[in-house]
């Protein structure tokens, strides 16, 4: 293959990226929101095994691999299960309404091409253009974040952001070293295992798994007596 | 080398170890060994360290320089006494029924893995492995805060995990950046995240892209110092968790994501040549210093108040570290570790009255003093050193700070004396009515161990009154270390 078929793969890869974080978005029902959280995790995948064979850096196929069982495979199947044990596979719950959302998105996006274009010139690696696009599929999962009522969605949310650090580093740097990227997807792993046990202890002290409720709990500090 | 080795591994077999004892009051025993030993070791290893001027080891996957070896035998130290503090606190948790026998074994477990990721973070010659270590450290205490399941100690634990997980994202995304750049001087590979090379070969980073990652490092790591508008985990984190994870979060967390802050800022400033990393710095730290002594005045709750005083001096050091020349470094360096000696012995006491008084809160916490003067006085005389009377150390580390002030940017003095003033008017305001006056009435008698918080206090005088001349001339060497590269730049 040649470099500029290579160099256009990654680009579309970065555009399908980009596409499914607006999905992601823009879902209603909670099994689509993972459906399309795992396409994540898979496009993710591909892409690293593109990038590596483009470069001939054969760390970033174990990345690859790593990333696919984790993040296209164990993550999603998790969430199922902890969705299906806790029945809250119903709505999204919004706290803005859609159109809303889908503006921001698209200023989020804009302003990231905006800060980003400059640092992409001096780059000369085969997938400098994904760094803006990497950018924005981060500020799109902080979004999704504080757009969404439901703990569930938060950390989805929070997910998304990592698929696209992770995207950063593979499109953009063509990969960190093997020896961060394993602390990275041992942190990531860990911690998905401590939020799949907060989603039981937070279901079962306060019977909902929405997160205004829990932080009604705390003790607030202007709250008169 | 092998001194290195026992320190950075004993937390880490300790607590695997510490998972499989099933017996609480062994677990405290062990644990308090593991922490003497890692200490012990941690000495031994700081001599060796600024004899030799600093070096690398493993294959250069670690370096030790007079800058982290202080921070590494100050977290050993703070860890063998919180070790030696929880002992009996904990044991009357688990005799009121607040903890069961496995909750204390993840307890335990989990405070020496803490103390590894510290240790990892501290040593790590890699800034990837550096962020990896500071979410372990992370994670680790997550699970600590939400150690008694209630539903407040789970919302805070919640809050926590969301927040710094979203900061040290930011933070990830700011070192991918550092690597977009690093990775076209230095080749791609590890190299390019070595810091002693990034270090060398600063110079030759882009200057825009190390700024635009400055920005997000800022925030990321800034999430973990505890600075606002970023620090609404900490009060929280802080309330709700057991008492000797709050004593361990607020004296060498908070230093852990500083330290990487400082380490990163020495990159930037290199690279870009121009003060904006350290004014940055300076502004973050001087908004931190007054929203947590505004903040401070309306607490109820005691170790939600003691928590925003952590804010405020964390805010103190990220300014003095910003200011950036030699003096403003001793003095930063100097008041991290009196912090963290203080802070975490105010905490010691704090969990002591609170079991004597059997509240947090602070209107019903009466007459210290008469009821235990052990307790009493701690309380009263943490207070006073942490706000910054002589002869403690606080005192000598902020007139220091000020002298820094007063020879680069002489203006900055006033926000910070008021911030002082107020923050210190709080603490005063809320303790005294504490320590003072008829004891109140649902006291109850606790077994408590007030060593460490002599201790503690006895060092902070000691650093106040005349600090010994080995302890100066490290002081002084780290400083230099990281003046060095802001001089460079041109600040």
């Amino acid at each position: 293959m040649s470099g500029a078929f290579l160099q256009q793969l990654v680009d579309s890869l970065a555009a399908l990226m980009l596409l499914v974080s607006f999905a992601l978005l823009a879902q209603h029902r909670m099994l689509s929101v993972l459906n399309w959280f795992a396409a994540q995790g898979v496009l993710l995948a591909v892409t690293a095994v593109v990038v590596a064979y483009g470069t001939d850096n054969h760390e970033l196929y174990i990345s690859a691999v790593m990333t696919f069982l984790l993040k296209g495979l164990l993550l999603p199947w998790l969430l199922w299960r902890v969705i299906k044990e806790l029945h809250v596979h119903r709505e999204v719950e919004p706290l803005m309404n859609m159109p809303l959302t889908m503006l921001i998105a698209l200023a989020v996006t804009l302003f990231s091409f905006h800060i980003i274009q400059p640092i992409e010139k001096i780059s000369e690696l085969l997938t400098r253009d994904s760094m803006a696009i990497a950018t924005a599929c981060v500020l799109l999962g902080m979004l999704m974040m504080i757009t969404r009522r439901k703990a569930i969605t938060q950390v989805i949310g929070f997910l998304a952001v990592e698929n696209a650090l992770f995207f950063a580093a593979i499109g953009s740097t063509n990969g960190m070293p093997l020896v961060v990227e394993i602390g990275i997807a041992f942190d990531v792993l860990i911690a998905a295992l401590i939020f799949g046990l907060f989603f039981f202890q937070i279901r079962e002290t306060f019977d909902s798994l929405e997160v205004d409720i829990m932080q009604s709990h705390l003790i607030q500090e202007d709250e008169n007596e | 080398m092998n001194l290195f080795l026992i320190v950075l591994f004993t937390p880490l077999l300790g607590g695997l170890l510490l998972a499989g004892i099933r017996h609480p009051r062994w677990a405290a025993r062990a644990n308090i060994a593991i922490g003497m030993v890692t200490f012990t070791f941690s000495l031994g290893l700081a001599m060796q360290v600024l004899n030799a001027r600093g070096f690398n080891t493993l294959d250069g996957w670690f370096h030790l320089d007079a800058y982290n070896a202080f921070l590494v035998a100050l977290t050993a130290f703070v860890g063998m006494t919180t070790a030696i503090f929880s002992a009996p606190y904990m044991r009357h948790e688990f005799d009121a029924g607040r903890v069961n026998a496995r909750q204390m074994r993840l307890y335990h477990s989990m405070f020496q893995l803490f103390q590894f990721g510290m240790l990892l973070g501290f040593t790590t010659n890699n800034i990837g492995v550096l962020w990896v270590s500071l979410e372990l450290a992370t994670l680790a205490t997550v699970l600590l805060v939400s150690l008694y399941r209630t539903p407040a100690s789970i919302a805070a634990a919640w809050k926590y995990f969301i927040l710094c997980g979203m900061g040290i994202a930011l933070a990830l995304f700011g070192t991918v950046l550092v690597f977009f750049t690093s990775s076209s001087v230095l080749g791609h590979g590890n190299e390019a995240l070595t810091w002693t090379l990034l270090h060398e070969h600063a110079g030759a980073l882009d200057p825009f892209v190390m700024t635009i990652a400055f920005c997000f490092l800022m925030v990321g790591y800034g999430t973990k110092v505890g600075l606002a508008p970023m620090h609404a985990w900490l009060p929280d984190a802080h309330g709700e968790g057991p008492t000797p994870v709050s004593a361990v979060l607020s004296g060498l967390l908070l230093n852990l994501a500083l330290y990487a802050l400082v380490r990163l800022k020495m990159l930037v400033d290199g690279a870009t040549g121009t003060g904006l990393a350290g004014h940055m710095m300076m502004a973050f730290g001087i908004l931190s210093l007054f929203v947590a002594a505004f903040s401070l005045h309306r607490q109820r709750d005691i170790k939600r108040m003691f928590s925003f005083s952590s804010i405020e001096h964390m805010g103190l050091m990220t300014f003095a570290f910003g200011l950036g020349t030699q003096l403003a470094g001793v003095a930063a360096l100097l008041h991290m570790t009196v912090h963290s000696l203080v802070k975490s012995g105010i905490f010691f006491t704090v969990g002591h009255a609170a079991q004597a008084m059997r509240t947090q809160k602070m209107s019903e916490i009466r007459g210290l003093i008469r009821h235990h003067p052990g307790i009493g006085w701690g309380l009263m005389i943490g207070t006073v050193a942490i706000a910054g009377f002589p002869p403690f150390g606080v005192f000598t580390s902020e007139f220091l700070l000020f002298t820094a002030a007063l020879e680069s940017n002489p203006w900055t003095t006033i926000p910070l004396l008021l911030g002082l003033l107020i923050a210190m008017a709080g603490l005063l305001r809320f303790v005294q009515p504490m320590v003072y006056g008829e004891t109140a009435e649902q006291a109850v008698s606790v077994q408590v161990n007030m060593l460490p918080v002599y201790i503690h206090l006895a060092l902070a005088l000691v650093l106040g009154l005349s600090i010994p001349g080995f302890l100066a001339g490290w002081y002084e060497q780290a400083a230099t270390l990281i003046a060095a590269v802001s001089a460079g730049g041109g600040v």
